[in-house]
Parts: C-alpha cells; structure tokens; sequence
C-alpha cells in the first residue's frame, strides 16, 4: 500500500482521467440549479458578443471594401508626349507605398463617365469627338492609409495636373472606420471580460457549496492537480453547454440577415459577409470564447480554496 | 485542605515537567544520531500567527512509533495548532518538526499530500461528505491517492469491518447517530494504512458509552502498531486507559507523563 505515498505519479494514469470525467459531469448534474445559472450567465453572454461580433466584423469588412476603393486619380498633363507619359508611370511606381499604377486613356475615361451617368450619360457622347479630357494614371496604395501620403508626392512630380482621390472624404471615412474598429474592439473585450467575471463568480459559489469536500480532499492526501480536474472539466462544459443556445441563435439569425437584409440593400459597398463560411467560423469563435471562460472562471476561483 | 493538594499536585507537575523538560533536550541530542525510532520528534517549535496570537511557544517533543498520546490541557491553550502542525494545516514560524524522518517544516507545497497520507486525521465534527454513503465517505480517501478500484474495495469493506459498521455501509451520513458517523470517519483516517493518527477531541460530542467503544477501535488501532495521537478534554477516559499524557498550557509543555493522569478538575 505503501509504495504510491513515495512518489506522486506524474503521469495521469487512464483510470483517473475518466475519474475526473465522470466527476465533472456528476458535478454538473449534481449542482442543478447553479449548473442552470452558469450555464445561463454564459448564454447570454455569448449572445451579447456573438451579435457584436457579426457586427463588428461586418462593419470591418465594409470599411475594408469602402477603403479598397479608394484610389488616386493623377490626371496626366494635356502636353506630355508618350515617352513622358510612361516615364511619369515608372515614376509613380517608385514611390513607397503604391501598389498598382493603372494607366486610363482618355478614351476610356469619357466611356467610363459616359456609362456612369447612365441614360444623361447620352449628352456626353457629344465630346467623343473632340475629348477634352485627360489622360489618368489609376493609382492604388498597398495600404489604404498611406493614399494621401502618396498623393501629396505624385503631385509633386513632373508633368502631374492634378491629383484627386476624394478629399477631405477619404480622411473623414478613415477616421471613422478607425473610431468604428477600436469601439467595436474595446466593447468585445469589455463583454468577454464580464462574461469571465461572471462566470468565475458562479463557478465560486458552486466551489463555496463543495469547500468542505475540497478540504476533505485535502486531508487526505489529495493533491491540487487531482482537486483541480473535475472543475476544470465541469468549467469547460459549463462554457460549452453556455455556447450552445448563442450559436443556434447567430446560426439562425445571420442566416435570415445574409439572405433577405443583404438583396435589399443596394448600395454596393454595403456587403454582408457570406452565410457560409462566416456563421461557421463564428460559431466555432463563440465555441472558443465559452470553453476559455468556463475553464478560466473554474481555474480562478478553485485557486483560492487550494490553499489548505 | 483541597486546593492545598491540588496546587501541591500542580507545583510537583511543574517540577516533573522541568526535569523531562530538561531530559528531552539531551534526549534530542541523542536522537540526531538514533531518530529513526521516533515518528513525531519536534524540536524547540513556536507558532505566531499572522494576526499576532502567539499559540505555541517552543515545544519539545518525541513520540516514538506505537505510541498512544493523549493531549490535555485548557482550552486555547494551543493544543489544536499542536496537532495542526502535524499535518501541516499550520507551519510552524520557528523549531523543526520531524514526522517520519522527514522535516515537514520546510517541505515542498507538493510533498504535502504526500505526508498527509501518512497521518489519518479525525475531527470532532467528524468532516463526512453529507450526500456520499458511508461506503462513498471511506473510498473517497482511497480514490484520491489513485488506488485500484478492487483494492479499494477490500480495503473499505476491511475497515468498515474494524469500526463495526459493515451493515451501514450504504447509508449516508445522516442516517447514522453521532457515534456511527464518528466510527465512519475513524474508518476513513484509517483505511489507507497510516503511520500516525491524530484525533481532535473524537469524543466531544458522543455520549458515554459511545465513547468507550470508540475508545476501544483507537486501542485496536493501536495495537497493529500506528501511533495514535487524541486530544481531549475527557478526564475519566484519560483516567481510565492510562497511557502517556502531554499537557499543554499557554503554549508550552507543563507536563508529559507515562501513564499520566487528566490532572485538570473540570
């Protein structure tokens, strides 16, 4: 009997493991009302920043696309012969930042106009014969930040008439989507931390109810790492069970969003991410979240009740 | 008359505690070389708690393998952070504490459960699981330190066996009477085998006769050669089975006596 009290086996042995299983689940089903709390604490939790989430993510990505639109148009001196036109391109492609340098015709602005403007587009059709127009460099950056850096140095450049990329409304739209993306991030942060709090908190008092048995447990030899397993276990499904109700919940919900919100609205750069493969990855980040609080919430409030 | 004999008795209690007090310390120094004989062997221990109350204030002591101590003495005398120290509930703030040959004094947080399971602890209170059976409470200190389930079993029957309980064994806690409970958690002190096991007051709440027969199992477990320390404020059980009496007051030894007497009036 005496030779397991030399030497703790630090290798789980398959036997305790399935222990600490079964504890756990009898854990759970044995704390009834307070398994209903925790588990309802995470529930709304999770659906409080499953929506954020798909909200925050959604705003992201229309912020990317509205970003991705923006380009720099260098609208080419009327007296620049080819070879100097070319040169200008080269020259453009040399600044720190640009991405792709994308040279327009005349000719093709005018279609370009002509087809935006739709049927007033006709009155246009009058310039193709004389297009007073001019050649355009279509100038996009890597970064969608560095636009105005990079259109203050093209216009610095030789040959350049003007440059235009939509000013004083670019940098409104960046700073919003800045506000929009550390607001969004701050309040998920805020609500993963209330759900830990919470969770901890009822994971505590379900703890509180079992100290007695934890000091027994103790007493008679056990060790923290065998005292510590059941509610890791019970945490860990404690947040699983909380994820359940909030995945169905965005599963549905953005399914009904992304197929009857998404066609009415019109305007192009509003886009709502795809059901598929979106929902899913969220739902598998909700799955995430609720695992880490539960585990965390059990590891942080078994702690204290281990020092007898 | 009688208060003249009382404090005689005292002053000569005083005056043998002083020349065992003084035989120890010699004794100790012997022991460095021979300590493999003794299981609890304390060393010139104090204990001041973090709130300032000072409880134990350099205590000596040996108790070899087999023994059978009692521990006497008022109340808030320090006789339970005595036995705390034992197993490590408390450290202690100054002395060594020798448990086996091993000083628990300055042992690493993860080798206590290791002492632990050599020292089977029973409390007044007795300390059972409320919504486990009697059979579940003594498997519980089996199922901790990883034991086969067959030989927990056999193990568990064996004790319950002991402690006279075999057909309650699938009764919980509050089914049984103050006496059987404490028989339950007699049982599990004593399931895993250990060396020495300490029991704070277990006969505080029982009745007389209940008492006896408790008595009589710490006298069965004795007998297979564990070391059985009980502290209690009972004077006609220590007075009755005599065995070796260490009386602590104010946190010092007054009085350490083979086959002493309670020595308190109640």
């Amino acid at each position: 009997m005496h030779e397991t009290n030399t030497e703790v086996t630090t290798a789980m042995k398959f036997k305790t493991i399935m222990r600490h299983l079964r504890e756990g689940f009898k854990n759970i089903a044995r704390n009834g009302w307070m398994t209903v709390a925790s588990v309802g604490a995470v529930t709304t939790t999770l659906i409080l920043v499953g929506a954020f989430l798909a909200l925050m993510l959604n705003l992201n990505q229309m912020a990317d696309n509205i970003e991705e639109d923006v380009e720099i148009s260098t609208l080419i001196d009327l007296t620049l012969n080819e070879e100097e036109i070319t040169e200008l391109g080269n020259e453009i492609e040399q600044i720190n930042g640009v991405q792709t340098v994308v040279f327009s015709s005349k000719d093709d602005e005018l279609a370009n106009l002509i087809e935006s403007m739709g049927d007033e587009g006709r009155s246009w059709e009058l310039f193709e014969q004389d297009n007073p127009l001019n050649h355009v460099y279509v100038v996009k950056t890597a970064d969608p930040e560095d636009t105005i850096d990079v259109a203050n140095q093209i216009s610095d450049l030789e040959g350049v008439q003007e440059v235009s990329y939509g000013k004083g409304v670019v940098e409104r739209l960046f700073t919003f989507t800045e506000y929009a993306r550390n607001i969004g991030l701050a309040l998920i942060i805020g609500l993963v931390f209330t759900a830990i709090f919470l969770i901890s908190n009822t994971i505590k008092i379900t703890i509180m109810a079992r100290s007695r048995e934890i000091g027994i447990m103790k007493l008679v030899g056990a060790t923290n790492g065998f005292i510590r397993w059941p509610f890791i276990i019970e945490g860990l499904m404690l947040g699983i069970l909380g994820s359940i109700i909030p995945i169905g919940v965005i599963l549905t919900g953005y399914y009904y969003l992304a197929n009857n919100v998404s066609e009415r609205i019109s305007y192009s750069f509003v886009e709502i991410l795809p059901f598929n493969p979106f929902a899913w990855q969220l739902s598998l980040i909700i799955l995430g979240i609720g695992a880490f609080i539960g585990i965390w919430g059990s590891v942080m409030s078994v702690r204290k009740f281990l020092k007898v | 008359m009688a208060k003249d004999v009382i404090l005689g008795k005292y002053c000569v209690h005083k005056l043998r505690t002083k020349i065992i007090n003084g035989l120890e310390h010699s004794q100790v120094e012997v022991n460095q070389k021979s300590k493999g004989d003794y299981m609890i062997l304390m060393n010139d221990v104090y204990k001041t708690y973090a709130n300032g109350v000072t409880a134990l204030n350099g205590i000596s002591i040996d108790i070899k393998q087999g023994e059978f101590v009692y521990i006497v003495g008022p109340s808030g005398a320090g006789k339970s952070t005595f036995i705390k120290l034992i197993y490590r509930e408390v450290k202690p703030t100054k002395g060594s504490i020798l448990i086996n040959d091993i000083n628990i004094g300055d042992i690493k947080e993860k080798r206590i459960p290791l002492l632990r399971r050599d020292i089977g602890v029973i409390f007044q209170d007795f300390k059972l699981l409320p919504k486990l059976t009697v059979y579940e409470n003594i498997a519980f200190a089996l199922e901790v330190i990883e034991e086969s389930p067959r030989k927990i079993r056999t193990r568990v029957m064996d004790v319950l066996d002991l402690v006279g309980l075999k057909n309650k064994a699938r009764f919980i806690p509050d089914e049984l009477s103050g006496g059987e409970q404490q028989r339950v958690s007699i049982a599990r002190a004593i399931v895993n085998n250990p060396k020495i096991v300490i029991a704070d007051e277990p006969t505080g709440n029982l009745d007389p006769d209940t008492s006896w027969g408790i008595m009589k199992t710490f006298e069965e477990i004795n007998a297979r050669g564990t070391t059985i320390l009980m502290a209690t404020h009972s004077k006609e059980i220590v007075n009755t089975i005599k065995k070796r009496v260490i009386a602590i007051e104010d946190g010092l030894i007054a009085r350490d006596e083979h086959r002493g007497d309670y020595g308190y009036e109640i």
